[in-house]
C-alpha cells in the first residue's frame, strides 16, 4: 500500500516540499543544538523544561484522543465513525511519533537514550511513560495498517485484531494518565501537585484531539475525493463540546481550591499566569488569549445552529485547538517552574533555534500524517471506485 | 552480594564500565586504581549529615563556596541562565519559605543562609530518575550521581524541591578557572550537584566546605554515632530543616 505515497497531485507534492523545508531547517538547528548543548534554547537553571516538553505533553493528548473515535465505533458499533477510525488511529501514530521526537530533542545526552532500557527503573514515571507511549504507537500502527489492508482486499479483518482494539482503548487513557503523573507526583512543585491533573489532561485532550480531527476531515473533503459525510463530523463536534465544558470546569475547580485556600505557594503560579508576578508577565497575554478563545469556542459549540454550520464549526475548532495548545503547550509546563523552589522568578522566552527545532518536529509529524493519510485515502478511493 | 560484586570488579577491572558510580568514584578518588576497596583511612558513617550554624556566617564570606567549586571543577559561565552551583547563599525567606515574618528576631532575615543538596533520606530526585544515574548510597545515605549514565532528561531537577541541582546547558570545561585533575569534569548535557565530598571522605578527609570555613559554622558527621559532633549539636540546639513538610527528610540541619 505504501506505493500510494509516490503518486500524487502537484498540490500534494508542494505540500510535501513545504514540510521537507521545515524539517530540513529543524534538522540543521538540531545539529547545532547537539554541538552547543541545550543552552541554545531559552531554558535556564530555574526553568528546565519548556517548549519541547510542553509540545510532548500536548501531543500525548492528541494521540490519546483517537480513543474518541475508536471507542464509539468498536464498543458501541457506531457505524458513522467507520470511515474515520483509520484517520483517528493514524493521527495517533503521527502524534506519538512527535512525542518521542520531542523527548529526544529535549535530552541533554540523546546518545545515551538507551540507558532508559539498559537500566529500567520502575520508580520513575518516565520509565512507564516510555512503555505506554511505545506500546500505544505499536498498537495503532498494527491495528490501523491491518484493518486498512483488509479493507483493500475486501475481507474482514483477522480475529486477532479485535483484542488489540479493545486493549488500545484503556491504553489510550493510560498514556495521558501516566504523562500527567510525570507532573502530579512531584513534591514542591505546587502548580502541578494536584490530583485532577490526569482528568484535566484527558478532558483537554478529548477536546483538542477531536477538534483537530474535524479540521482534518474538512480539509480532506476540500482537497480530496474522500468525504466523511456530515454525521461523523457533527458527532465529533458534540464530543469536543462536552470535553471542552468539562475541561473548563476542571480548571475552575483548580482555581477555586487555590484561591479560596489562599496558600501562597499554590496561588503564586496562577497569579504569574493570569496577572503577572512582581512585574513579570510574559505569559499573561497568552493565557488571556486562551481564555478568550475557549469562551468564543464554547459559544459557537453549545449553540446547535452555529455548531451545525460547518464553517463556523471550523472556526470553533481552530479556537479550541489554539486555546488548549496555549494552556498545555505553553502555560502548564513553564509555570510549574515559576516561581522556582527558591522563590526566584525567571521568565522563559524560547530562542529562534528552539522554535525552529520545534517547528521541524511538527513538520515531521505532519509529514508522517500526510503519508499515512495518503495511503488510507487512496485505499478508500479505490474501494469506492 | 556486595562483596561478591567487589571481587568481580577487582578481578575484571571493569569498574569504569558503568556498574554504578560507587566504584567509579572510589577509583577516581584514589590515584592508584589497583585497590577498589576503601582505604583504611576512609571516613565511614551510618548516616552522614551536616549542621550549619548560620549565625556564625559573616556577610560577604564565600570561603566554603569557593573551596567547593574549585575542588569540584564547577564552571563559571558568568550568567544566571546557564549557572551551575553546588553550594551558595540564599535569603532566609527563600531558603525557608513561610518562616519569615515582619517581627522576626533582628538579624535573622538579613543573614545569608548557606544551601546545598540536603542528601535527603527520602530523595524525590532518586525516585524520579529513569536511569538510576542519581542514586542513594545504601551504606551512608549520600545521594550520588553517575555523570556517565545521566541522559540529561532533568526529571531530577523538577523533582528536587530545593533547587539543588544544575544542568550543564553547555560544555563546562572552557569555563573552569583552574581544572583540578583529581576530580572529573562534566560534559554538556548532564546534571550535577553537591556530593557531600564522597571522594574526600574516601580519602579520610572532611568535606571541603567544612574545612574551608574559618568561622567554624559547618559541621559534618555521623548521625548514627551519638557522640558525633552533629549529634551533640542537634542535642544542644534547636535546629530546623528546609521544607520538612514534604517528607524528604533533609539531612542538612540549620541553627538559625
Ligand atoms: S536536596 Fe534535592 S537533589 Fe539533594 S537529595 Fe534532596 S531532592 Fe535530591
Ligand atoms: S537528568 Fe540525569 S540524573 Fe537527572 S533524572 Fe535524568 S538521567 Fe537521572
Amino acid at each position: 500500500m505504501l506505493e500510494k505515497v509516490l503518486i500524487g497531485s502537484r498540490r500534494y507534492w508542494s505540500w510535501i516540499a513545504f514540510l521537507v523545508l521545515f524539517i530540513g531547517v529543524g534538522v540543521f538547528y538540531y545539529l547545532r543544538q547537539l554541538d552547543y548543548g541545550l543552552g541554545i534554547t531559552g531554558m535556564s537553571r530555574n526553568v528546565t523544561w519548556a517548549l519541547y516538553i510542553a509540545q510532548f505533553t500536548f501531543l500525548v493528548g492528541v494521540a490519546a484522543s483517537a480513543v474518541m473515535v475508536v471507542l464509539p465505533y468498536y464498543l458501541h458499533n457506531y457505524k458513522a465513525f467507520g470511515k474515520i477510525t483509520i484517520l483517528g488511529e493514524f493521527l495517533a501514530v503521527a502524534s506519538v511519533m512527535m512525542c518521542l521526537m520531542f523527548i529526544i530533542v529535549d535530552l541533554g545526552q540523546p546518545a545515551r537514550a538507551f540507558n532508559l532500557l539498559i537500566y529500567p527503573t520502575p520508580s520513575s514515571i518516565l520509565f512507564w511513560d516510555m512503555i505506554v507511549l511505545n506500546g500505544y504507537l505499536l498498537l495503532n500502527i498494527v491495528i490501523g495498517w491491518t484493518v486498512l489492508a483488509c479493507e483493500k482486499k475486501s475481507v474482514p479483518p483477522p480475529r486477532w485484531v479485535k483484542p488489540l482494539i479493545y486493549i488500545s482503548i484503556p491504553w489510550a487513557i493510560s498514556i495521558h494518565t501516566v504523562t500527567a503523573f510525570i507532573y502530579a507526583g512531584l513534591p514542591g512543585r505546587s502548580f502541578w501537585l494536584t490530583a485532577i491533573m490526569a482528568p484535566r489532561f484527558l478532558a483537554s485532550a478529548f477536546a483538542s484531539g477531536p477538534a483537530l480531527l474535524i479540521l482534518l476531515c474538512l480539509i480532506l473533503r476540500k482537497f480530496t475525493r474522500f468525504d466523511t459525510g456530515k454525521e461523523p463530523v457533527q458527532t465529533l463536534a458534540k464530543i469536543v463540546t462536552y470535553a471542552l465544558v468539562i475541561s473548563i470546569f476542571l480548571v475552575g475547580m483548580e482555581i477555586f481550591t487555590v484561591f479560596y485556600s489562599q496558600i501562597p505557594e499554590h496561588m503564586k503560579h496562577f497569579q504569574y499566569l493570569f496577572a503577572g508576578l512582581e512585574g513579570h508577565r510574559a505569559l499573561v497575554p497568552w493565557m488571556w488569549a486562551s481564555v478568550f478563545l475557549a469562551g468564543a469556542a464554547l459559544i459557537l459549540l453549545i449553540n446547535p445552529r452555529t455548531r451545525k454550520n460547518e464553517s463556523l464549526l471550523a472556526v470553533a475548532c481552530v479556537a479550541v485547538f489554539g486555546s488548549l495548545w496555549i494552556e498545555k503547550g505553553l502555560g502548564l509546563v513553564v509555570t510549574g517552574f515559576i516561581p522556582s523552589p527558591l522563590g526566584k522568578i525567571t521568565e522563559y522566552y524560547p530562542t529562534g533555534p528552539e522554535v525552529l527545532i520545534t517547528l521541524g518536529v511538527w513538520a515531521m509529524g505532519f509529514f508522517i500524517l500526510t503519508v499515512l493519510y495518503k495511503v488510507a485515502i487512496s485505499v478508500k478511493e479505490e474501494i469506492e471506485a | 552480594m556486595k562483596s561478591s560484586r567487589r571481587t568481580f570488579l577487582k578481578i575484571t577491572g571493569l569498574s569504569l564500565m558503568g556498574w554504578g558510580a560507587k566504584p567509579v568514584l572510589e577509583v577516581l578518588a584514589r590515584n592508584e586504581s589497583s585497590k577498589i576497596l576503601k582505604p583504611p583511612e576512609a571516613l565511614k558513617a551510618k548516616r552522614w549529615a551536616m549542621v550549619i550554624n548560620s549565625r556564625r556566617c559573616p556577610h560577604g564570606c564565600t570561603d566554603c563556596i569557593q573551596a567547593c567549586h574549585n575542588i569540584h571543577n564547577v564552571p563559571d559561565f558568568g550568567n544566571e541562565k546557564d549557572e551551575i552551583k553546588w553550594i551558595w547563599h540564599e535569603r532566609f525567606g527563600d531558603a525557608f519559605p513561610g518562616q519569615e515574618h515582619p517581627y522576626i528576631q533582628a538579624g535573622v532575615k538579613e543573614r545569608p543562609v548557606l544551601v546545598l543538596c540536603n542528601h535527603c533520606e527520602n530523595p524525590p530526585c532518586v525516585r524520579v530518575c529513569p536511569t538510576q544515574a542519581t542514586f542513594k548510597r545504601a551504606e551512608d545515605g549520600i545521594v550520588m550521581m553517575d555523570y556517565h549514565r545521566c541522559i540529561g532528561c532533568r526529571f531530577c531537577i523538577a523533582g528536587c524541591p530545593y533547587g539543588a541541582r544544575s544542568m550543564n546547558y553547555r560544555d563546562p570545561r572552557p569555563f573552569i578557572k583552574k581544572i583540578n585533575p583529581a576530580f572529573p569534569t562534566r560534559t554538556k548535557g548532564v546534571v550535577e550537584k553537591c556530593n557531600f565530598c564522597v571522594e574526600r571522605l574516601a580519602a579520610g578527609l572532611l568535606p571541603a566546605c567544612v574545612v574551608a570555613c574559618k568561622e567554624k559554622a559547618l559541621f559534618f558527621g555521623d548521625l548514627g554515632n551519638p557522640d558525633s559532633d552533629v549529634r551533640k549539636l542537634l542535642r544542644a540546639h534547636f535546629t530546623i530543616r528546609r521544607k520538612p513538610e514534604l517528607g524528604t527528610q533533609p539531612q542538612v540541619y540549620y541553627i538559625v
